[in-house]
């Protein structure tokens, strides 16, 4: 090919960097794109053929069971599952109603611009830092029905003034208690398939209260970012027209808020619908199972048990809950790139 | 500010007034935030044996470093295992995420934005429904219980948030610096090196100490991938002080204490790249 007329200089490196610069791109980032290929995607699938898998033993059995779903239908009749989903959905609703209502009122509190507000803040979101396993072993102890706060409730002479009031002691069995609060079941007779209580169970409540300290200032920041985009003039063109501070908060501010108040619910929901370490640290599977979880029966089932069909069973539900609330976020997200 | 003042005399002193009221506020719930933090540190300083259920609010008679000490002795070995699986899994899964980052926002290609969109996805999975595989697969190329496979899933999980971070921070960077390096005769990898790097000081410090704070913070890896208590992480360690029949509070509380302490400082002294590590983790840029 040496005699057809050789491409003028400048057009031959700029024909070689063009196609460089497609390709180049693409192959820095096939080593990190493998890696979530077979990190998430291959070891999703793999997880979810040892789900309906015959591998419920020390030893590696990766038949398929049969019928093929049939260790689904196991996970959903055992008891202590149903109840470790009814914990998840009640702890899910509970904490991200209190993580909500409690970070946007710290965030139009600190909107007022006070003094120290910054200290504040600071400290409000300082547990966001720590580790859940701080934060468990720490309110595990304020939780100790001995002690912790019931004491401090009787040092503070609460309980003195209820008994003035002809009212019994505030002493909670907090996370010792296995009571279950209410019973869906009993109103709808089309549950009766299910083992578990459909209540409350009142061993939750001491978690939701740790997990609200720990990311309720997490809300809070999501929320003190967006009152910072709501731009001044809206604010002072609400004030001309004769609005009162609460009225701008409740007719523009916070309807203005909205998006974040999804964002939170979508963040903190998945963070709570995956909850482990918290929970394992705090109380474990609690008395009657009261504060089991999908996350600490998989590890049980796995590492413990080693049921492994079951344990991925359970995971995969997990992954699925997960995802009813993430994928429609990244879809939407995707839309908007 | 050039605001009319049309404040009057009541209005200012309803004004100070209201302000007083929400500093009152915020001050009692400063207080009950801050009730956990003093309960640990005034835990960890009293002795044994005045650890009694009913002196739990005191302050300690005198002041006891015994349970920090006994804490210090168990932890501190975790502790170093914390410091080695955290540092070199942040400055990996950071360098990685940048280029990537870069990559997606500066070069996008048909269907980098997919792409992109699969690996947030494992952001956000229970790390419980990849377990099983992940320990296989830490068996088969020999890693399985040591810190190197620790720190190699750190690396990978962690992918996709520093991607996130670094994709939100250098679209924000300007497209004119880049057709300018180009015109220059720089390439892909030249305009890296020589312009995105030294403009991402700011997004590496971000990513640096959101993520050395996720890594530190982590329990289910550090639980099953390392199977000996005496080089899991420090979070493992502390849990499994809280395990057996009599629970040393004096001891647990001091724990607690030590293993908060590096991403507290981090987040007292830092604590603004810590926020915005945050809302950019959480949102889009």
């Amino acid at each position: 090919m040496a005699d057809i007329p050789i491409p003028t200089v400048e057009t031959s490196p700029k024909h070689q960097r063009f196609s460089s610069e497609r390709f180049i791109p693409k192959l820095l980032l096939a080593p990190s794109l493998l890696l979530i290929v077979i990190f998430v995607y291959g070891f999703i699938g793999t997880t979810m053929w040892v789900s309906i898998s015959n591998w419920r033993s020390a030893s590696r059995d990766l038949s398929i069971s049969d019928p093929v779903l049939g260790v689904y239908d196991r996970l959903f009749n055992t008891t202590r599952f149903q109840i470790d989903l009814r914990n998840t959905f009640v702890f899910t609703i509970l904490f991200l109603l209190a993580a909500v209502v409690v970070g946007l009122a710290l965030a139009l509190l600190l909107d007022q611009r006070v003094f120290g507000r910054s200290v504040f803040r600071n400290v409000f979101l300082f547990p966001y830092a720590l580790s859940f396993i701080v934060t468990g072993v720490s309110w595990r102890w304020l939780f100790n029905p001995e002690t912790g706060i019931n004491l401090l409730v009787e040092n503070l002479g609460i309980n003195w003034l209820l008994n003035a009031l002809g009212l019994p002691d505030f002493s909670p069995a907090w996370l010792t208690t296995a009571e279950v609060w209410g019973d869906l079941g009993a109103w709808l007779p089309f549950l009766d398939g299910i083992k578990a209580q459909l209540g409350i169970p009142l061993a939750m409540i001491p978690v939701v209260i740790a997990a609200t300290w720990q990311l309720s200032g997490f809300a809070m920041a999501m929320y003190l970012a967006g009152l910072g985009t709501i731009s001044h003039d809206i604010r002072e063109a609400a004030q001309v027209d004769g609005a009162s501070g609460w009225r701008i908060y409740r007719d523009i501010i916070i309807p203005l808020l909205r998006p974040i108040t999804i964002s939170i619910l979508i963040i903190l929901g998945h963070v709570s619908l995956k909850i482990f370490d918290l929970i394992f640290a705090m109380s474990g599977s609690g008395p009657g199972f009261a504060t089991d979880v999908p996350g600490i029966f998989v590890y049980e089932q796995t590492f413990r048990a080693t049921r492994y069909n079951l344990g991925a069973a359970a995971s995969i539900v997990m992954l699925l809950l997960v995802s009813i609330v993430i994928v429609p976020y990244l879809a939407r997200q995707l839309k908007e790139l | 500010m050039a605001t009319q003042r049309i404040d009057t005399t009541t209005d200012a002193r309803r004004g100070r007034l209201a302000n007083i009221a929400i500093i009152a506020i915020l001050t009692v719930a400063m207080i009950v935030y801050l009730i956990p933090v003093y309960v640990m540190v005034i835990t960890g300083f009293k002795a044994a044996a005045d650890v009694s259920l009913s002196q739990m609010w005191r302050l300690p008679d005198t002041l006891d470093s015994g349970g920090y000490q006994q804490a210090w002795d168990r932890l501190s070995p975790n502790l170093a295992t914390s410091f080695m699986l955290a540092i070199p899994a942040t400055i990996l899964s950071g360098f990685i995420g940048a280029v990537n980052g870069y990559l997606l926002s500066k070069w996008k290609f048909r269907g980098s934005d997919v792409l992109f969109t699969l690996l947030l996805f494992g952001m956000f999975i229970p790390y419980q429904s990849i377990l099983i595989p992940l320990i296989q697969f830490l068996d088969y190329i020999n890693l399985y219980g040591t810190l190197p496979g620790l720190i190699l899933v750190h690396v990978v999980y962690g992918l996709p948030l520093t991607t996130l971070i670094f994709r939100n921070y250098f679209t924000n960077i300007p497209g004119e610096i880049l057709e300018a390096a180009r015109v220059d005769g720089a390439g892909v990898i030249g305009i890296f090196w020589r312009i995105m790097l030294p403009l991402s000081l700011p997004a590496f410090v971000v990513v640096g100490i959101f993520q050395f704070t996720n890594i530190w913070n982590d329990f289910l890896f550090g639980l099953v991938v390392i199977t000996d208590p005496n080089d899991q992480p420090v979070t493992v360690a502390l849990n499994n002080l809280s395990g057996g029949f009599a629970v040393e509070w004096n001891v647990l509380m001091a724990g607690a204490v030590i293993a908060a302490l590096p991403t507290a400082i981090i987040y007292v002294l830092l604590g603004r790249f810590f926020v915005r590590g945050m809302l950019a983790g959480s949102m889009k840029g």
